[in-house]
């Protein structure tokens, strides 16, 4: 019976292809640490990628983050009145925000418009023998297009998540104090009070920080390994968005885990 | 894009993204309200902690003066111990009482310090001699329902 | 030509390669002299290029000696191959410019990376270069503004930046009208002897190579089948250089890709 043993042969060969990929992937990790130093010697190579990343998605950011945190704010209030705790509402919208919803939807927006932009250039670069040109010329090509791009990614992804965060808990101010009529004293107050500095804020910012390495990596990575065809550059383009946001959501996990084990 | 340009860009962002963190920091989190750079630890121990958690509030006259650190188990004297910090501004003298109180109907619980009239003070290390366990609320049940045996119906 | 040194600058010899199973080069001999202009000719796909990039050690041979200035290319560590190629230039096929910045900045782009020269003596010598192919007025231009013949001139520019030693060209002359042709070719030829440097073309165009060039090798089944100057080439009488001199459809390399007979193609029945 061909059917069924050709289905388990299948799914064997992709799993291990895909442990053979993370294994290079590891090695390409390395290799691009190693050249990382004209990253910041040379700092306007990395400056220019801090645009093209994270400038370039301000605006995406900022209206996401204003949106969620007005949603927020409208179902967190919705819920909250029924148990007349209305003015729990800062609370609900800091916590969220800071703790899960900043650091990953940020991320996943990063991945998206950044992420994708940055494997599609790498990608084009190799199919139009770009990258080979330059390593003719006795330019590294990873220490000069593929390494200032990953840490421009890595700088970006915790100022971005910060703003989308901020903005998040104005949207939330917006819809709940403002058009809601939440007391504005307690909303304040009580997040001042439920939201702590390095349990809350901190551990979302280390989140945005694994997350911009993981993004980064991803991207820079299927741009630099995919098939220099128009339908390898495509299809490399695909798996950056989609292996980012898998990988978002389960570092989320895992991260989560470790930092809110709930005290004790 | 000229390279200053960019450069401004990108300065314009980080500042704003520096700005958002400190926004979240001060304003949304309690960075500037309750982390105290120096404390002193002070130990003690209790019949019952209730529902006390690492990290909630020292209070003093409902005012926050330091941290609850660790919660442990004493097998030798069978009691609750818990280690806390208070900051360094704040001087108890060494009679204290620590109680451990609820904040409003069914919050969550901290620990209340009373001042006594002792002259010295407390040093780091020391421990509290008087303390109030919290208080449980089948016992406060019991209680009543004895206290309403013992006292005849009119 | 006569009185040059007798070390050659490129040498291959009995080099092996193969990709995977697939092997491409069978053992192949051939060298390059300093100031000598090479064509390796041969059908699409007979590894051609594989050779160029042996040469500038992109690829490890199986066995046999890649030899670039009398050092082995296969042994030489990441810094030293670096050091290497800084005095090579590479043509690519489609020229290979990058796309985000212009004309200029292209050109500059080895300039900027290798030298520490000033910005000024930079766009001098840039303009310089450009100006050799003909193209100073067009620097301000974007890559994806230019013509393929003008793409590929400036692509030569900023191969010879450097004053290489050796220049290669992968296809120089594929895909162009007869104008820029003749004007690629000339300029290869000139550069060569302005720069006293030697010169690998890779191409299937015999009309145009065998003008301006020194010596010619002919790629086959991996190997080499065939060589020497434009006139050997033009009177040969092997039957491979004369099927490819004079474009004929039929003859070593055959029409027809290897099929059952007629009969049993089109029938769907053994041939008796």
């Amino acid at each position: 019976m061909s059917g069924p043993l050709a289905v388990v042969r299948r799914l064997g060969a992709m799993v291990t292809d895909g442990i053979w990929r993370l294994g290079f992937a590891a090695r390409f990790f390395g290799l691009m640490l190693l050249y990382s130093g004209q990253s910041f010697t040379r700092l306007h190579l990395t400056i220019r990628e801090i645009y093209f990343g994270g400038v370039l998605s301000l605006l995406i950011i900022v209206v996401s983050g204003l949106f969620v945190g007005m949603v927020l704010g409208l179902q967190g209030y919705e819920t909250l009145q029924r148990f007349g705790s209305g003015d729990a509402l800062g609370v609900l919208v800091a916590l969220s925000l800071t703790r899960e919803l900043g650091p990953v939807v940020a991320g996943l927006l990063f991945a998206s418009r950044a992420g994708s932009a940055v494997t599609a250039e790498i990608g084009l670069m190799k199919a139009t023998e770009q990258i080979r040109a330059m390593d003719m010329m006795a330019v590294n090509p990873i220490a000069r297009v593929v390494a200032p791009r990953f840490w421009g990614g890595v700088i970006s992804m915790p100022l971005l998540a910060a703003i989308f965060t901020a903005m998040g808990i104005f949207g939330g101010w917006l819809i709940g104090v403002v058009f809601i009529g939440v007391d504005e004293g307690a909303f304040w107050s009580q997040m001042q009070n439920a939201v702590d500095f390095r349990y809350d804020v901190m551990n979302g910012v280390i989140k945005s920080v694994v997350f911009g390495v993981a993004v980064s990596l991803i991207a820079v990575f299927e741009g630099y390994d995919c098939t220099p065809t128009a339908e390898g550059v495509s299809r490399a383009i695909t798996r950056t968005v989609v292996s980012s946001a898998l990988a978002i959501l389960a570092l989320d996990f895992v991260l989560t885990s470790f930092m809110f084990r709930g005290t004790s | 894009m000229s390279r200053t340009t960019l450069d401004l860009w990108v300065g314009f962002f980080v500042v704003i993204g520096m700005a958002a963190l400190l926004f979240l920091s001060f304003r949304v989190g309690n960075l500037a309200g309750t982390s105290f750079t120096d404390t002193y630890v002070v130990k003690a121990q209790f019949d019952n902690i209730g529902g006390l958690k690492v990290r909630a509030p020292v209070k003093s006259a409902g005012v926050v003066v330091g941290r609850v650190g660790s919660i442990s188990f004493d097998t030798h004297s069978y009691r609750a111990e818990v280690v806390f910090t208070i900051g360094t501004g704040f001087e108890f003298p060494r009679d204290t009482i620590a109680s451990i109180l609820t904040s409003g109907l069914l919050g969550e619980q901290y620990i209340g310090l009373d001042p006594g009239g002792d002259i010295e003070m407390l040093e780091s290390g020391d421990s509290l001699q008087i303390t109030q366990s919290a208080v449980v609320l089948e016992k406060l049940i019991g209680q009543f329902m004895f206290d309403r045996a013992a006292t005849p119906s009119e | 030509m006569a009185t040059l040194p007798d070390n050659p600058l490129v040498r291959l010899q009995d080099v092996r390669f193969a990709y995977g199973e697939r092997e491409i080069l069978r053992g192949v001999n051939l060298q390059v002299r300093r100031g000598q202009v090479v064509a390796i000719m041969g059908g699409s796909g007979c590894g051609k290029t594989t050779l160029l990039r042996l040469i500038g050690g992109q690829l490890r041979a199986r066995s046999g000696l890649v030899e670039v200035g009398g050092r082995d290319v296969s042994r030489m560590g990441r810094s030293e191959l670096y050091a290497l190629r800084r005095r090579m230039g590479m043509l690519f096929q489609f020229g290979a410019l990058f796309t985000d910045v212009s004309v200029f900045d292209n050109v500059a782009f080895p300039l900027r990376e290798h030298t520490d020269l000033p910005p000024e003596l930079i766009r001098d010598l840039v303009l310089m270069k450009l100006n050799a192919v003909g193209l100073r007025g067009a620097d301000r231009l974007d890559p994806a503004e230019l013509s393929g013949g003008m793409a590929r001139r400036v692509s030569l520019a900023r191969a010879v930046a450097l004053d290489p030693m050796l220049v290669m060209y992968d296809e120089p002359f594929a895909g162009l009208d007869p104008i820029s042709l003749g004007v690629i070719g000339q300029l290869i030829r000139r550069l060569n002897d302005a720069l006293g440097a030697s010169s690998i073309l890779v191409t299937h165009d015999v009309h145009e190579s065998l003008e301006i060039v020194d010596y010619v090798y002919f790629v086959s089944d991996g190997r080499i089948v065939a060589e020497g100057t434009p006139e050997d080439i033009r009177g040969s009488r092997d039957p491979f250089v004369h099927q490819f001199v004079n474009a004929e459809a039929d003859g070593p390399v055959p029409f027809h890709y290897p099929a059952p007979p007629i009969a049993e193609g089109f029938l769907g029945r053994s041939a008796t």
